[in-house]
């Protein structure tokens, strides 16, 4: 008997959070990410978790903050108009360094938008969504063998960098049935938070602070279960009690954003495909990077150097490995389904000299392997000096 | 009781608080801490959590597991917060914009669910934080920085808000009778289910400036001259009860399955593979 099962990505998105350890789910119906709700109710019971609908976005945000300070793993799911909802939300995660996960199944917007289309508009607010200075892991993967997979590294990044980690997902994908196969144990890595008996008296009475500057590595997180306990979303100190100078003010936002900017190297995840002697590179992410792997196949045959580099974090990109290939190709495609707006991170780190074309799309459907290919042959000519 | 024997409740180290002199929140607080002494609570199994506003400041004072959270949705974390953790005592302070206005959606749909959690609105009538803006609880006529003319909307009755949504327990005092306060909050956090504890108390910085009652002590006065129990209130016309505060318990209904209560079916079923 095979061991492959056929899974829909919104599934696979439930099923791999409940493996990372999540036992707390709160989200409220929307299109199209209402599956994922519909295996939590189902599943989380079953392991003694607790499943609830609240009575909007912002209460399943607040609520899967509430729970994991109190000790629990713990995540909400939703789409565009709700992803907009919770992103005050967001800022108090980021704030009080409170690990979760918000997916967002990606629709077409602004507003209503698209419901049932892919778009891959999302892109800015995932990084940008909250208001003030503050840093952000968006994950994002491209197949249903993937979402599980890096479900379970959201919750593992979420833990270790204490932060919300946002965890992106294509219509498409969210509702796609593909052939998937449960990783064995042994593949699978699942951070368990420290307990209360297994902290020093001062990680207890002192959560926020960090051994030094240069290399601000979260504390573990200190769940709720003593008197002392206190969060904020104010500017504090170490202790986590409110407290406004300059000095405590502008040293605590560096250090929110620094935890994840100089950790990067770490935390940023990526793919590549027949890269090693491109001259032409295309950068495209989630379900755009499969269209983009068809495109080159084609390619390849008529002798065409072209490869792909896919950011699974999209934010943050590995800058050090996109560097080195951007430094040696002669022209770049970015492909994504909005208006570009993922093409400036990418264009600020590329040569001047390098021939770019952007593949861009808003119409509810996808960028096809046709159309990516029409600007491998684009670009190609214009390397080849028939342009 | 002597406020020396609540001060192993307190964050003294965080004193002085953000408070006017002579706001009613200290009040509220003391009866809070009046009641978690009498019932002899583990300071290390209670929760506190707030929102934003002069009263949501509460828990950076007391010396509990204390989250102060987002304008208006403390309900929804402290929601999270007890069904992540049962074993714990959760108990939600804030304003009246807080929990009636910006929370106000919450706030009923905590009560429809039956949630074991506390709720005390610390309802001082106005935007005390914010400096003075007319909130869900101004009554009508009255002045607001928002409402220079006098205020023009029908005024929410917090009770009857929780009541019809289906709390168990709902109770008002204002902080002129303390004892009652005491009393309601502590039958309050015994109450298995959502209780609400709707407390009105003196902004006198901003709504008493406004209204002709710049001190502390005439909203005293004005709470104490025009507050009528529940009791009372029954054989009075509505003409009479206008601008009347009705206090006393308005439900008190015991072992009706809570949240988690009925959840637990759930995981029963659940386990049993139905
Ligand atoms: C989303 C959001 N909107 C507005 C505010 C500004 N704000 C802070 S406190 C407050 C109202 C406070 O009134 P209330 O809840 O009655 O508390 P009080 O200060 O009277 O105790 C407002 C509007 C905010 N912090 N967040
Ligand atoms: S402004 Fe009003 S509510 Fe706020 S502390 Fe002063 S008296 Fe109290
Ligand atoms: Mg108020």
């Amino acid at each position: 008997m095979s061991d492959y099962v056929l899974m829909q990505g919104d599934e696979a998105a439930a099923l791999g959070a409940i493996r990372a350890g999540c036992r707390f789910y709160a989200g409220y119906p929307i299109t199209p990410a209402s599956e994922i709700a519909e295996v939590m109710a189902r599943e989380l019971p079953k392991v003694g978790g607790v499943f609830i609908q609240m009575e909007d976005e912002i209460a399943s945000a607040t609520s899967i903050i509430g729970a994991s300070l109190a000790g629990v793993k713990s995540m909400t799911a939703t789409s565009g108009p709700g992803f907009s909802l919770m992103q005050e939300a967001i800022g108090y995660a980021i704030m009080t360094e409170t690990p979760t996960v918000f997916v967002d199944v990606m629709r077409g917007g602004p507003s209503t938008g698209m419901p049932t289309k892919p778009s891959q508009g999302d892109i800015m607010q995932a990084r940008w969504g909250t208001h003030g200075d503050h840093a952000i892991i968006v994950i994002y993967p491209s197949t249903v063998q993937e979402v599980y997979k890096y479900m379970i590294t959201a919750f593992n990044l979420a833990e270790k960098y204490r932060t919300p980690v946002v965890f992106l997902m294509d219509e498409l994908l969210g509702h796609m049935r593909e052939n998937f196969k449960f990783p064995e144990d042994k593949e699978i890595f699942v951070f368990s938070r420290l307990k209360e008996e297994q902290l020093k008296e001062e990680e207890v009475f002192l959560p926020y602070e960090t051994e030094e500057y240069a290399e601000p590595t979260p504390q573990p997180l200190v769940e709720m279960g003593k008197a002392k306990f206190h969060v904020s979303g104010l500017i504090h100190d170490e202790s986590g009690f409110p407290m406004a100078n300059p000095e405590i003010a502008g040293g605590l936002i560096r250090r929110l954003v620094e935890k994840i900017r100089l950790h990067a190297d770490e935390i940023a995840m990526y793919d590549e495909y027949m890269t090693e002697d491109a001259e032409i590179l295309i950068v495209a992410y989630g379900i755009t990077a499969r269209s983009a792997m068809r495109a080159i196949r084609i390619a390849r045959n008529d002798r065409i150097k072209v490869g792909l580099f896919r950011p699974i974090t999209i934010w943050p990109v590995s800058r050090t490995r996109l560097k080195q290939l951007l430094s040696r190709i002669d022209a770049l495609i970015i492909a994504e389904m909005n208006l570009g707006q993922y093409a400036h991170e990418i264009l600020e780190m590329a040569r001047s000299s390098t021939k770019v074309k952007l593949v861009n799309k808003v119409s509810g459907e996808l960028i096809t392997p046709q159309e990516i290919l029409d600007a491998i042959t684009e670009v190609q000519s214009g390397i080849m000096g028939y342009y | 009781m002597k406020t020396k024997q609540l001060l192993k409740y307190l964050r003294i180290d965080r004193w002085p608080t953000v408070w006017c002199p002579g706001c009613g929140n200290g009040i509220i607080l003391k009866a809070f801490l009046e009641a978690v002494d009498q019932l002899k609570l583990k300071k290390d199994r209670v929760a506190v959590v707030s929102g934003i506003g002069c009263s949501s400041r509460a828990t950076g004072y007391l010396d509990f597991n204390t989250m102060h959270t987002l304008h208006g949705r403390a309900i929804s974390f402290a929601t999270g917060v007890k069904l992540a953790r049962p074993e714990f005592k959760v108990i939600v302070m804030g304003g009246d914009g807080d929990l009636a206005s910006i929370g106000g959606n919450h706030f009923i749909h905590a009560c429809r669910r039956n949630i074991d959690l506390t709720v005390i609105v610390f309802n001082n009538m106005i935007y005390g934080m914010t400096g003075g803006q007319y909130s869900p609880t101004t009554p009508e006529e009255e002045m607001a920085s928002t409402a220079p003319y006098g205020h023009i909307e029908r005024p929410f009755d917090i009770a009857k808000l929780a009541l019809s949504s289906g709390a168990t327990y709902v109770a008002r005092s204002t902080v002129y009778h303390y004892n009652l306060l005491v009393k309601y909050i502590k039958d309050a956090i015994e109450h298995r289910g959502i209780s609400v504890v709707d407390v009105i108390t003196n902004c006198h910085t901003y709504y008493g400036r406004y209204n002709g009652m710049p001190q502390p002590y005439q909203m005293m006065e004005y709470f104490k001259n025009n507050s009528v129990t529940i009791e009372k209130a029954r054989d009075m016309s509505e003409e009479e009860l206008e601008e009347k505060i009705v206090i006393g318990v308005f439900r008190r209904e015991e072992g009706k399955p809570c949240y988690l209560d009925r959840y637990e079916e759930i995981r029963k079923k659940a386990m049993k593979g139905r």
